[in-house]
């Protein structure tokens, strides 16, 4: 009894901001102001309005959509390349200051990547780089890195030692034995990796608000949240939007769950 | 350029294996290092090292500290991020610990629960903050009319300090419980089973379980769960951002939007600055521990 008690409010207090986004999202503007847990006539209109840009709110939907759609997939091809190389020095080949890379990586995941934004963006600003894409990427680049670079180096380290081995055989120099022999065995969790990476780079707010302005050129987080900004802003097409952005990251949070919580934490728990 | 054949092979290598074998330099173990972690070294040199100690650098001038310590605002800002960091994470990671008991049976129903659960943290934290401030809206917002209709007076949730404050707190907890729950679950399930069992023979209760057995041995995942969300907390930007923008009259600002503010709407650098660079040696204490403890 008790616990269908907890059942219920966990559930409530886990799903309700989420269907409240729904509903809201599917509520027709006259119902805006008369709040309800549900409503009796659902339209779709806020998404048509979205889809074909049909408000001034959501004039550049589709090329707002296409710049985070862009930043992330580079994000994920840059992330997944430098921390595939990475990987292959830390877990297969023994130098002299790899224990420094790890401090750096450790520390780079640890710090709050907001403390950097303001020096970050000054950088960005003395190359004349604001308002470019490539300076959302190289800061998105920079902060997914880390937690890519263990997954894989934790991965790299279960394979067998043959590799080099076979490598050497084959008389196969380093460079061909990262390309021909490492990178096809860890494609499963370079897949994993560049979806954490995607993620990363989706979901970010305060880089994207400080590199990208104009309304052509911002992502689409940034366009929703200047939403905020006016006094009588349309929600029930903010919650449309909102809605679309939500659904790539459900989609591979749930696809891909296994590979996204751990790495750091999991040596952790192996290691209680 | 020399070509050198590699001793103890097993095979006679091919002529155009030879061919493409580097240069004996080339081949030092501490070269190839270098080369493959080239793109790391490069941006943790020019992205992290370089702008923070410029940041540093820029922020060195005591005259701003006075400036900011002198701003009654900041030593607000002070004390809200220190709430916002110490209640948000420990209020969540407890209810992480006990909420990963819970999910760790194995019905089905608990599964699908486990399943639905994980929603908040899927979703990215705009959209839930979005939600969250219209269902906080003083007159057209759910809580509000719900209040009203059991005869309450409403409450202008987010246009006062303490439930604004109230509610960034419960927004992070609702957003990233369910990851640490995830982790601690896993925490859980790598004790060793033989554990319980023996104390099922002793004839230990739940609680006693919990205190004896499931604590002791998380007791280090948990401590390193605390100190790793204190110093992501005490950077957040967005969820204090989006959900009051540190409204009502700069009130309910932290560390991070108040630096932005600062930097962007007041046009002093040096101030948004010093603002990290006060937070920097906690900051860095926390780091220094997790660098000691975790091993990668």
């Amino acid at each position: 009894m008790t616990m269908l008690a907890l059942t219920i409010v966990i559930l409530v207090w886990t799903l309700f901001p989420v269907y409240y986004m729904v509903l809201l999202s599917v509520t027709p503007t006259n119902d805006l102001f008369q709040p309800a847990l549900y409503i009796d006539n659902p339209t779709l209109r806020s998404y048509v309005y979205t889809m074909g840009q049909d408000n001034p709110f959501v004039r550049y939907f589709w090329q707002q959509l296409l710049t985070s759609l862009t930043v992330s997939l580079w994000t994920m091809v840059l992330v997944g390349a430098i921390a595939a190389m990475g990987s292959f020095a830390m877990a297969r080949m023994k130098f002299r200051f790899r224990r420094y890379v790890s401090g750096l990586t450790l520390f780079t995941y640890v710090i709050p990547s907001s403390f950097l934004s303001i020096p970050f963006f000054k950088l960005m600003a003395d190359y004349d780089l604001i308002d470019t894409k490539l300076s959302l990427v190289l800061a998105m680049v920079t902060f997914a890195t880390p937690y890519a670079l263990w997954v894989l180096s934790d991965y790299a380290r279960s394979l067998p030692p043959e590799i080099e081995e076979a490598g050497a055989i084959d008389g196969a120099g380093t460079v061909a034995t990262f390309f021909y022999l490492y990178v096809p065995l860890i494609i499963p969790p370079l897949i994993a990796i560049g979806t954490y990476a995607f993620l990363y780079a989706w979901n970010e707010y305060l880089y994207a608000l400080l590199l990208l302005t104009g309304e052509q050129h911002i992502p689409l987080p940034v366009a929703m949240s200047n939403f905020l900004t006016t006094d009588n802003a349309p929600w029930n097409l903010l919650m449309a939007v909102s809605t679309v952005y939500s659904i790539p990251p459900v989609v591979l949070y749930y696809a891909f769950k296994r590979y996204l919580v751990g790495g750091l934490v999991s040596g952790a728990v192996s290691g209680t | 350029m020399s070509r050198t054949v590699r001793e103890g092979g097993l095979a006679p290598p091919s002529p155009v294996a030879v061919a493409r074998r580097w240069p004996a330099v080339l081949r030092s173990p501490t070269l190839q290092g270098f080369i493959f972690t080239a793109p790391l070294l490069f941006l943790f040199a020019a992205f992290v090292l370089y702008p923070m100690l410029s940041g540093l650098y820029a922020a060195s001038d005591p005259d701003s500290y006075r400036a900011i310590f002198g701003d009654p605002v900041f030593r607000q800002t002070v004390s809200n991020t220190l709430w916002y960091v110490i209640v948000a994470v420990n209020v969540k990671l407890v209810l992480a610990l006990l909420l990963s008991g819970i999910l760790d049976y194995p019905f089905v129903s608990i599964r699908v629960l486990a399943a639905l659960f994980l929603i908040p943290w899927a979703i990215p934290a705009l959209p839930g903050i979005l939600s969250f401030r219209w269902m906080l809206n003083s007159q057209w917002g759910i809580f509000n009319h719900l209040l009203t209709k059991l005869g309450f007076q409403s409450v202008p949730w987010l246009a006062q300090h303490d439930t604004a404050l109230a509610f960034v707190i419960i927004f992070h907890i609702w957003k990233y419980l369910p990851f640490w729950t995830i982790i601690f679950l896993a925490g859980r399930r790598a004790i060793p089973n033989e554990l319980y069992e023996a104390a099922a023979i002793d004839g230990g209760g739940v609680m006693q379980n919990f205190f004896s057995i499931t604590f002791p041995l998380l007791k280090s995942l948990y401590l390193i769960c605390t100190l790793l969300s204190m110093v992501f907390t005490l950077g957040d930007f967005t969820v204090p951002w989006l959900l009051t923008g540190g409204a009502p009259g700069d009130t309910t600002h932290v560390l991070a939007t108040l630096a932005y503010r600062y930097t962007f709407a007041m046009g002093r650098l040096e101030w948004g600055l010093s603002t990290f660079a006060v937070a920097l040696p906690v900051t860095l204490l926390f780091i220094g521990m997790l660098m000691r403890w975790v091993k990668i």
